[in-house]
């Protein structure tokens, strides 16, 4: 029993398990794998923040946040992040977070729609050194961790509020109960549902936004998906936008130019998009840097090209796509962190705290994280404090989890779900991706439901309940199949263009009809319900 | 192209089998993830596909390397890394990471009024490249013979927090780090030549025992030598 229980360990997981321990709560941290091996330590850019007003302002990062969210960025938590941001870069500095620096200042560098130089970074490593700070900073609390354990689903109490969750021990294949005050959901993003067009990590499967749908709670914007401009070709994965920003040029195969590589992300993906659709090939050509540079500043992405695509960006240019990146939509909570079940909180990419809006801006995903996973941690703090450990026994849901592990192995193997999944994230891509239209949205939906409907028809072939590996991917295919009906239901309603959701057939933004969230739940019998949320106006 | 993996489930006999399998890829992951979708019952992990966040680290001909971005070869033999407990197939426990860093107090202790400097922040900035993806781990042969050895990346993290202008405690950090480890390396250099990340885990450890020296600390295994000792 304990009073918080985080699922996840990346960024903002383990930002709100230390901020609840530092104040008092006992913490429990659950996490699919490893908390090193989160999706945080990919992220290489870096870290937003004002340090000083020379030039720059807290309001410009306002700024520049609400531009990006095109309407959808709620004013009230983006001042709040943007000034907390500070407080952020000084706190991860006294627990050892190594930023480049110049002289005895932390480095700033100028990212992608940043009007000022205000990412702190630590060379390509920013994620990757942050992640491993917090971890480092747990460590010395005591935090006590309970990985390679697999989220299914919410406990709630027999009056609708939170008592824990189910999970797969992923070693064992059993299913076990943790029970607990308050539960902060940090489980990451859903871009991995685009396959192999996308540039996430094999665990981005939003598991814990279809726990959340599952236990009741609302979702919201999942229609807004970011597409990388710059992806490998055949491997999706990523070129740093830095790349760009030292003069990297796009080209196609007669080798012309056709759009400017410093516009921002989603413009630049349409731009490669047309081209591939007008059956062109394009190339990202670093070949005039020269090796100096390359070798300074991109050295991973020279040796994964060389590996993956045969292709030394030294000598040739380097053949690339869009490749899903980030998924802005997720968890509807509040400032607070809170969802709509009591208890129950959500932080980081799994959750929709309204801070990017229809865009996120390069460098607020890691100031996200820290920032609100902060939050979420103290707020679940402070409510465990004030409530009583909810009744120690064995909840129905755990027995109906159990029943439906077993279940899972008795399904006829009739239809292959890695093939389902895969051709999947390709209609995805070409349908729900940088551009959308009412026909092809439509279609994937049907299949979509389709799919659903064949589950039961998709059993394993490995049979043995240690380690099972294919377990795991059908459960995250069944959480993708959940959410990517959101995602296509938010896309369909939503007939206007705006941020990274581009419809053909409704080119332009409609402010008097969509300056809203999009907010989608499951009624009782299971079925999606969707309405508008207007944004507050700003105050 | 034909690989060999040494396959393990604790409740199959036998327990361990040497596999033979056909595939294609990339990389070693691409090919694993290849050879999966003809037999769904190989285990191994997968992750960001870059080389950062460390999970699939595994043994090709005796030689740790990340599977994400490691080129196969015609007849590789591929093992899953030693001294951590084998789950499945190329699946192993990652829980002695926690136990390790634990171990050596790898982590700032006590926040000194100093600011980090742009010197200081390259004096670690190696170090603090390490992914914990356990192949340094898997490659020390101290492990033979002493299971409760810090180890290479244990040490290096706590080496990285010594190091740091902005750690207070430098004393107790070292005195965490005296039993059972800156004293038992070898100095093979193993978890050097097989660090991904390219960190020298050897010279750190080296480092230590400089700062170990100043602090007034021996090497206990120099005492037994009489007069190379202090206690004669």
């Amino acid at each position: 029993m304990r009073d918080v229980i985080v699922v996840g360990a990346g960024g903002a997981g383990l930002s709100a398990a230390i901020a609840a321990a530092e104040r008092g709560a006992e913490v429990l941290v659950v996490a699919k794998t490893f908390p090193t091996q989160s999706q945080t330590c990919m992220a290489q850019g870096g870290i937003n923040a004002v340090l000083k007003q020379n030039g720059d302002s807290i309001n410009a990062h306002i700024e520049d946040t609400l531009k990006s969210g095109a309407g959808l960025a709620e004013p009230e938590i983006v001042k709040y992040v943007c000034e907390e941001a500070k407080n952020v870069i000084e706190w991860l500095d006294s627990i050892g977070t190594p930023f480049t620096r110049k002289k005895d200042e932390i480095a700033q560098r100028r990212l992608g729609g940043a009007s000022k130089p205000r990412a702190c970074y630590a060379q390509d490593f920013t994620g990757l050194k942050i992640l491993h700070t917090l971890y480092d900073r747990a460590l010395k609390l005591d935090i006590e961790f309970l990985t390679e354990r697999f989220l299914l689903n919410v406990i709630l109490d027999h009056n609708g509020e939170t008592a824990g969750i189910t999970v797969l021990n992923k070693t064992s294949g059993e299913v076990e109960q943790i029970l607990g005050k308050c539960v902060v959901l940090a489980t990451g993003g859903f871009a991995k549902v685009y396959g192999k067009f996308s540039t996430n990590s094999h665990q981005a499967t939003g598991d814990g936004i279809g726990a959340a749908l599952r236990a009741g709670c609302k979702i919201s914007n999942m229609e807004f998906v970011q597409f990388h401009p710059t992806a490998l070709y055949s491997s999706s994965v990523l070129i740093s936008e830095a790349a760009r920003g030292a003069g990297a040029k796009l080209i196609n195969q007669k080798g012309e130019r056709f759009v400017d590589e410093l516009a921002t992300r989603d413009e630049v993906a349409r731009a490669i998009f047309k081209e591939m659709e007008n059956g062109n090939e394009v190339f990202l050509d670093l070949t005039h840097l020269g090796e100096e540079f390359i070798e300074q500043n991109l050295p991973q992405e020279r040796r994964l090209a060389v590996i993956y695509e045969k292709q030394d960006p030294i000598k040739t240019p380097l053949k690339i796509k869009p490749a899903a990146h980030y998924t802005m939509g997720g968890i509807d909570v509040d400032l607070r962190m809170r969802t709509s079940i009591k208890g129950l909180y959500a932080a980081g990419e799994c959750a929709d705290a309204k801070l990017h809006g229809a865009n996120r801006l390069g460098g607020n995903s890691l100031l996200e994280v820290c920032a609100l996973g902060r939050k979420a941690g103290l707020e679940a703090a402070d409510e465990a404090s004030a409530k009583e450990f909810p009744k120690n026994r064995q909840y129905e849901i755990t027995k109906r989890d159990s029943a439906f592990i077993k279940a899972l192995f008795t399904l006829p193997n009739k239809i292959d779900f890695v093939k389902k999944r895969e051709f999947l994230g390709k209609i995805l891509y070409s349908n729900a991706g940088v551009f959308r239209s009412e026909s092809g949205l439509k279609g994937v939906l049907a299949e979509l439901r389709q799919t659903q409907k064949e589950l039961s028809f998709m059993g394993l072939k490995d049979r043995s309940l240690r380690y099972n590996t294919e377990l795991f991917e059908f459960i995250e295919f069944g959480n993708m199949i959940e959410i990517t009906e959101a995602l296509l239901v938010g896309a369909i309603n939503r007939t206007e263009s705006r941020g990274s959701h581009f419809r053909v057939d409704f080119p332009d933004r409609n402010d008097r009809s969509f300056l809203a969230h999009s907010v989608i739940w499951k009624n009782d019998e299971g079925v999606i319900c969707a309405e508008y949320r207007r944004v507050k106006e700003s105050t | 192209m034909k690989i060999r993996i040494r396959r393990y489930h604790p409740s199959f006999e036998p327990k361990v089998k040497l596999f033979e399998y056909e595939g294609e890829g990339s990389t070693l992951l691409e090919m694993l993830e290849n050879i999966k979708t003809k037999d769904r019952t190989l285990t191994f992990n997968k992750g960001c596909r870059s080389g950062i966040c460390g999970c699939c680290a595994v043994k090709v001909n005796g030689k740790e390397v990340l599977a994400c971005t490691y080129e196969p070869k015609e007849n590789d033999l591929v093992e899953p890394l030693s001294f951590s407990e084998n789950i499945r197939d190329l699946v192993c426990s990652a829980s002695h990471i926690e136990t390790l860093l634990k171990r050596a107090r790898a982590f700032l202790e006590k926040p000194s009024n100093k600011k980090q400097d742009e010197e200081n922040e390259k004096t670690i900035r190696k170090q603090t490249e390490c992914i914990l993806c356990s192949s340094c781990h898997s490659s020390c042969p101290v492990y033979e013979v002493n299971k409760n050895f810090l180890g290479p990346f244990a040490l290096t993290r706590s080496y990285r927090y010594v190091a740091d202008i902005r750690e207070e405690e430098k004393r107790e950090k070292i005195e965490a780090v005296l039993k059972d480890g800156i004293w038992d390396c070898t100095l093979c250099g193993n978890c050097t030549e097989v660090c991904p990340q390219g960190i020298d885990p050897k010279n750190d450890i080296l480092m230590l025992q400089g700062y170990a020296g100043r602090f007034g600390f021996q090497n206990p295994n120099l005492s037994s030598f009489g007069s190379f000792g202090l206690d004669f």
